[in-house]
């Protein structure tokens, strides 16, 4: 995988397996300290220490332990290559945080990549779960929440074709505009 | 929540979305399975996901339903798309790039032909 966006569906994807219904990714870039810091946080059945070293290490993994595979060893050799770490926190029954530091100027460190697309499928292939999504770069924040959306379509499809191109306008101009703040000509034209 | 877009932009969709379907029968409908394991994902399979929601935008295609799966163990033959039509039975595609997912989709969905080369045999 050659994206962080691509490792962070990866995250989720073991969120889903483990069937949170609350979902929180926050990809947090902070150019003053120079570091990438991403989470992602569930509210799934958990892990107890024993099954969070197993995930970690891909030598030691079961084939009983099918949710989750090389993704995390991975993404923690990537990190670790980078002068950053990966770590997990877990809880049975309460849940897992995934939290993943990268030195953010580090030549190794993968491209953040299609945030949105991320976004987009993960919101739209699991309508059920309650998604917040926010990206933070220094003191520029989006933050998006399924629910409210949920709300105001009232069981009219995500797929709805207007609908989609609703959320994929939203979720690219939202993460646009943290990466590409508006400048102020634009902002006094209420652009 | 500070959204670009506004949420009254939504209710509009919405309302639009509802009067379109009041005016149409429901035919069969159509669920779209991607398969989202970490196999699945490596090969691409949220370039395939992307391509197939616009195409669901562009040619506004009403009553379908995307979903995500994990590793269904096929990881040779991902990324793979399950397309389920109606009460036909469901079909498997395996090695579904963006080109291929906008043939299914074409094809398979608006005109009932299955897209024989990428059907992977279950």
């Amino acid at each position: 995988m050659k994206e962080l966006a691509l490792h962070l569906l990866d995250i989720a994807e073991n969120s889903l397996a483990a069937g949170a219904r609350h979902i929180t990714i926050k990809v947090i870039e902070d150019t003053l300290n120079d570091r990438l810091t991403m989470e992602v946080c569930d509210d799934g059945k958990g892990m107890d220490a024993k099954m969070v070293a197993r995930v970690i290490d891909p030598f030691v993994t079961t084939r009983t332990t099918r949710k989750v595979g090389l993704g995390i060893p991975l993404l923690k050799a990537a990190a670790e290559a980078c002068n950053g770490s990966l770590t997990i926190e877990s809880e049975v029954g309460k849940g897992t945080c995934v939290r993943v530091v990268f030195q953010r100027s580090h030549i190794d460190r993968m491209p953040l990549g299609d945030l949105a697309g991320t976004f987009l499928t993960l919101l739209v292939g699991n309508p059920h779960v309650d998604w917040t999504f926010i990206y933070q770069v220094d003191e520029r924040v989006y933050t998006f929440e399924s629910a409210p959306v949920l709300e105001v379509l009232q069981g009219v499809p995500l797929t709805e074709p207007a609908v989609l191109s609703y959320l994929r306008q939203e979720l690219e101009e939202g993460i646009h505009q943290v990466q590409k703040p508006v400048t102020l000509e634009k902002a006094s034209q209420g652009v | 929540m500070p959204t670009i877009k506004s949420l009254d932009d939504l209710k509009r969709i919405r309302e639009e979305a509802l009067a379109k379907r009041k005016a149409k029968t429901t035919s069969g409908q159509v669920q779209i399975t991607v398969a989202m394991g970490t196999c699945g994902i490596a090969a691409g399979a949220r370039d395939t996901m992307k391509a197939i929601l616009e195409t669901i935008a562009e040619k506004n295609l009403e009553g379908i339903i995307v979903t995500q799966t994990g590793c269904i163990g096929l990881c040779e033959r991902e990324p793979i798309v399950q397309v389920t039509v109606g009460d036909q039975p469901k079909v498997t595609y395996g090695k579904v790039t963006p080109e291929v997912a906008r043939r299914i989709l074409e094809e398979h969905v608006l005109k009932g032909q299955v897209v024989q080369d990428h059907v992977v045999p279950l």
